[in-house]
């Protein structure tokens, strides 16, 4: 029986680990590398690297990072930000990452997931969404609208929409993050998760709110996640890993515990 | 030597950090000739087996994989590897290398909870023992991303299971030298480098 995965997420500005609040506040709190390591070694499932770094120049600095953690982990890991092209796409993979998150750039131009997921194929190819809640309306049917540049821009698409089509045009996973949800640690948005994860049948990995096991508990079972992402809870060493897996399995849910 | 064989599927390179690792120096090639000459050859691969298959056969690395097979050399194939070496794949109705006897199907489920591809961890049931599975337990999970499963019309090809649904599908082969995994020993964690790093000191014999 396949088991629901517990992804970390790493943001990372400038080769070291942030972490933002709503996305915006962003504040330093060590070094990637060292985090990925130890979460490996404590029996992660999978890894996300977002690159926050707004400028062009610092982009060598995110692959010299992922070439690093490639050296320090054997389990799949992805990383997204600022690809814009199949070539930053393979840039990334070549210096170890295994899958390539799309996000701000595939809004813009669609074309750019058909693109990946026919260069890398569609197993390598994620499409993050960030969504925010909004009034069910004619324009926004499922109450919920894909914003991008880290949430600053709303860009009156239907989230639910967006999450069809970019199954449609070939992406492999959806990452599904809920803007109102991030940082709060107060719960993921499940209606939002379980909408669009009963939609598509494409896994889902659910984003923005974790707090406590309780919650992941919750977006696994309720939301039908595929996938949980974590960060606050872990990165400032609150819970681990192997914590938050054991609570999971002792409540039923199908969990990698031999590490 | 080992060589990975690159043709242009799915990432060499993690292939052969996992086995700089576990202490294997591995080159990464695509020429035939270096192919034939290699002491044992990791056959990797993600992605489609239709444009997979077409470039094996544009660059002649499905004759040099064949040839490499007759030799007796360890042979491992991952997950596209896996399913290449069955004789036909129902992914675009195509001839795949024949080295094991079987086709590859594709996942269905009437369920839609099931989702396609199947992709994390799973667990694998040994069903028969090889040498290259000596440092592997029953039950231990690895990471899988397919669509397609083989089934082997041999049952003695069969070594390891996997249950995906209510499909219970083969997840780890083997004939003679040949020995291949559906899932991605390199992205699974320590059992994973310990497959790898058995399958470094293995001689081709498939009795333990």
């Amino acid at each position: 029986m396949l088991s629901k995965r517990i992804i970390a997420c790493l943001d990372v500005r400038d080769g070291k680990l942030a972490k933002s609040v709503k996305f915006v506040n962003t504040r330093d709190i060590g070094d990637p590398v060292a985090k990925a390591a130890e979460y490996y070694r404590d029996g992660l499932d999978e890894l996300v690297f977002y690159d926050i770094t707004a400028s062009s120049e610092a982009r060598n600095i995110i692959l010299d990072v992922v070439a690093r953690v490639a050296e320090q982990i054997y389990i799949p890991f992805s990383v997204g930000g600022g690809i814009r092209s199949v070539e930053d796409a393979h840039q990334l993979l070549w210096s170890g990452a295994e899958k390539i998150n799309v996000n701000t750039a595939a809004v813009q131009r669609p074309a750019l997931i058909t693109e990946c997921a026919h260069s890398l194929g569609s197993q390598n190819t994620v499409l993050s969404m960030d969504i925010r809640r909004v009034d069910e309306s004619r324009d926004f049917p499922s109450g919920y609208e894909v914003v991008i540049n880290g949430g600053r821009t709303p860009m009156k698409i239907d989230a639910l929409q967006w999450a069809l089509q970019g199954e449609a045009l070939g992406a492999g996973e959806l990452v599904v993050n809920s803007i109102d949800a991030d940082g709060t640690r107060d719960g993921y948005e499940i209606r939002l998760t379980r909408m669009i994860a009963e939609a598509v049948s494409i896994p889902v990995i659910a984003s923005g709110g974790a707090g406590h096991p309780e919650h992941l508990l919750e977006v696994l079972t309720e939301g039908r996640a595929d996938a949980a992402l974590i960060a606050s809870m872990v990165h400032f060493g609150e819970y681990k890993v192997s914590e938050i897996k054991q609570w999971l399995n002792d409540r039923g849910v199908k969990v990698r515990l031999r590490y | 030597m080992l060589i990975i064989i690159d043709y242009d599927a799915g990432n060499v390179r993690s292939v052969q950090r996992a086995c700089q690792h576990v202490g294997l120096q591995a080159e990464i090639s695509s020429d035939p000739e270096l192919v034939l000459a290699a002491d044992r050859l990791i056959f990797p691969g993600v992605g489609s087996a239709i444009s997979a298959m077409d470039r094996l056969r544009a660059e002649g690395l499905d004759e040099a994989i064949i040839s490499f097979y007759k030799s007796g050399k360890p042979l491992l194939g991952i997950c596209l590897g896996l399913e290449i070496a069955m004789e036909f794949t129902e992914e675009g109705e195509k001839d795949c290398l024949g080295i094991l006897p079987g086709v590859c199907k594709r996942f269905e489920f009437s369920d839609r909870v099931l989702k396609v591809p199947h992709i994390g961890w799973n667990e694998l049931k040994l069903v028969a023992r090889h040498p290259v599975l000596a440092n592997v337990s029953d039950g231990d999970e690895f990471y899988f991303v397919h669509s397609y499963y083989a089934k082997p019309i041999h049952e003695e090809h069969i070594l390891g299971m996997t249950d995906y649904g209510d499909i219970t599908f083969c997840s780890v082969m083997g004939s003679n030298n040949f020995f291949a995994t559906q899932f991605h020993p390199e992205k699974s964690g320590k059992p994973g480098l310990s497959l790898l790093a058995t399958f470094a000191t293995w001689d081709g014999q498939p009795e333990c």
